[in-house]
């Protein structure tokens, strides 16, 4: 795979920039493939990167049905963090940092992981507690998080209004959490993939599965059939409807989340400040802008627009801390459609058809998740059983009833 | 955001309701005689529907009262509003 270089830089500078190669090529589909992964999100291409790169299975397919990264890889406020209550949950979150941190360097595209930390604000004693149990289970976890006073939290948010309606009492600070370019992270495991062989193809939409005898042989496209030995889906709100095709449900249901981003301003916000109690997340990009999320809709939709009700509420959460920002303007809003499980926990499983592989349910946070959940996904497709990180996460904990229940301690939630 | 038509009431904003999921979705009558499948079936697993879906409703911040819609999830369109004691609209009504 090719790194760029500041030699790089200076050749292409000054041939105006026209002279940079393609970063992936455009294949026609093959008519059969070791794996075929659909979805080329973030979680699909670094499926197939991983793939590739740790297994050695290089004779795989991603397909899109739009373009790279434009669903809730586009969609998300793109905050990562690790400090998750559950043991497996905190295994796998805090697996993804660390891959996080190795990133750029590895994929030799700068995915802009700024690990500016993430502060989880406490308005109540009951907060309060919740963070205190939280942040103890972390640590005993070896995940990093530190308590923060209000006179800690006003030296480090000089901006934020500490005495509003529900004052704020304390903070859970999470330094090697932050935020990444959500773009980079998609084109940057889409160029890896396809250096490594791996065919990536767009504006090719999955309309079933043909099957011989409860195992899969391969899918059927707008572009015709194509084979696969294995197949492994990673379609997020899109998941429901690939199972309906493959004759079985899953236990999770799409609902939109919105976010929204501002007009930029001057750099006054260098962390990422979340409340659950008020409900808010916001940060402020490179560019200046303000990147806040709202609730997600209560009820089942693929319409893949939020309501105006929430919109009002997450601008009065942001306003209540940071009254200043009255006469702000907002520049986009939109909502990604999330595909949410009773415990707020994702999928990683085999499915009741041989072959067929689901990576779902990671609801309203999966891209803080992007490289673990490709890196085990990966591995559960080339070896056909689950990686040890990715075990606990399978749909039989449903009947087994050994739910993840990220429900309570998510620090925002949905 | 939806406005609703409540069958007790009249037209009013979603911010007065509360969703309650997926409708026609029966209890088990003996719990005890199902297995774990089963029972998760009953907990957890939903259609999830892209298009019309039939849902439970509750007018929470009004008569309080529920009813069932039946709802476009795709674009968001109601297609019928029905009481609990009335039999389901077939998917294509509206």
């Amino acid at each position: 795979m090719h790194k760029h270089s500041f030699l790089d830089l200076l050749r292409h500078g000054l041939a105006g920039n026209r002279t940079w190669p393609r970063m992936w090529r455009t294949p026609e589909p093959k008519p059969e493939y070791d794996v075929v992964i659909v979805g080329g999100g973030g979680h699909g291409l670094a499926t197939a990167y991983y793939l590739a790169r740790e297994h050695g299975v290089r004779n795989v397919a991603v397909l899109e049905k739009g373009w790279l990264g434009g669903g809730n890889t586009a969609r998300n406020t793109t905050i990562i963090r690790s400090n998750y209550l559950q043991d497996p949950s905190a295994a796998l979150y805090d697996f993804s940092i660390r891959l996080w941190e190795g990133l750029s360097a590895e994929l030799g595209f700068n995915v802009m992981f700024s690990q500016r930390g993430v502060i989880h604000l406490a308005h109540s004693l009951h907060d309060l507690h919740e963070i205190q149990r939280r942040g103890n289970a972390i640590h005993l976890n070896g995940v990093d998080s530190e308590f923060l006073d209000p006179a800690q939290i006003r030296r480090m948010l000089p901006s934020m209004n500490l005495d509003c309606r529900f004052p704020v009492l304390g903070a859970l600070h999470q330094k090697r959490g932050g935020v990444a370019r959500h773009d980079a992270v998609a084109w940057g495991y889409a160029r890896g993939a396809d250096a490594h062989g791996v065919d990536i193809i767009q504006r090719c939409e999955v309309l079933g599965f043909r099957t011989r005898g409860g195992t899969v042989t391969g899918v059927e496209t707008t572009r015709g059939f194509i084979g696969a030995r294995v197949v492994g889906c990673a379609v997020a709100a899109a998941s429901g409807v690939l199972a309906t095709m493959a004759g079985f449900r899953l236990p999770l249901e799409t609902s939109p989340l919105q976010a929204f981003v501002s007009e930029p301003v001057r750099p006054f916000l260098d962390h990422v400040v979340m409340s659950n109690a008020i409900h808010l997340y916001v940060s402020q990009s490179g560019k200046g802008e303000l990147v806040m999320g709202a609730g997600s809709d209560p009820y089942v939709s693929y319409a893949q627009r939020g309501s105006f009700d929430q919109v009002e509420l997450a601008v009065r959460a942001l306003l209540e801390l940071f009254p200043s920002l009255s006469r702000l303007r907002f520049m986009r809003q939109w909502a990604g459609n999330c595909d949410i499980t009773a415990d707020r926990s994702p999928i990683i499983s085999g499915t009741p058809v041989r072959n067929l592989f689901f990576n779902c349910g990671w609801g309203t946070g999966g891209f803080k998740a992007t490289p673990a959940s490709g890196f085990v996904f990966a591995h559960c497709l080339a070896r056909g059983t689950p990686h040890p990180l990715a075990e606990p996460f399978g749909m039989e904990r449903f009947h087994s009833g050994a739910l993840i229940d990220e429900g309570a301690a998510a620090t925002v939630a949905h | 955001m939806l406005v609703i038509r409540c069958p007790w009431c009249s037209e009013r904003d979603q911010t007065e309701f509360s969703y309650h999921g997926e409708a026609h979705i029966a209890r088990p009558a003996t719990p005890m005689d199902r297995t774990d499948e089963q029972w998760g079936d009953y907990l957890f697993f939903r259609s999830n529907t892209r298009g019309p879906h039939r849902e439970r409703w509750l007018h929470a911040a009004g008569c309080r009262r529920w009813f069932n819609l039946l709802r476009d999830t795709a674009t968001g369109r109601i297609l019928a509003v029905y009481r609990p004691d009335e039999p389901p609209p077939a998917a294509t009504a509206g």
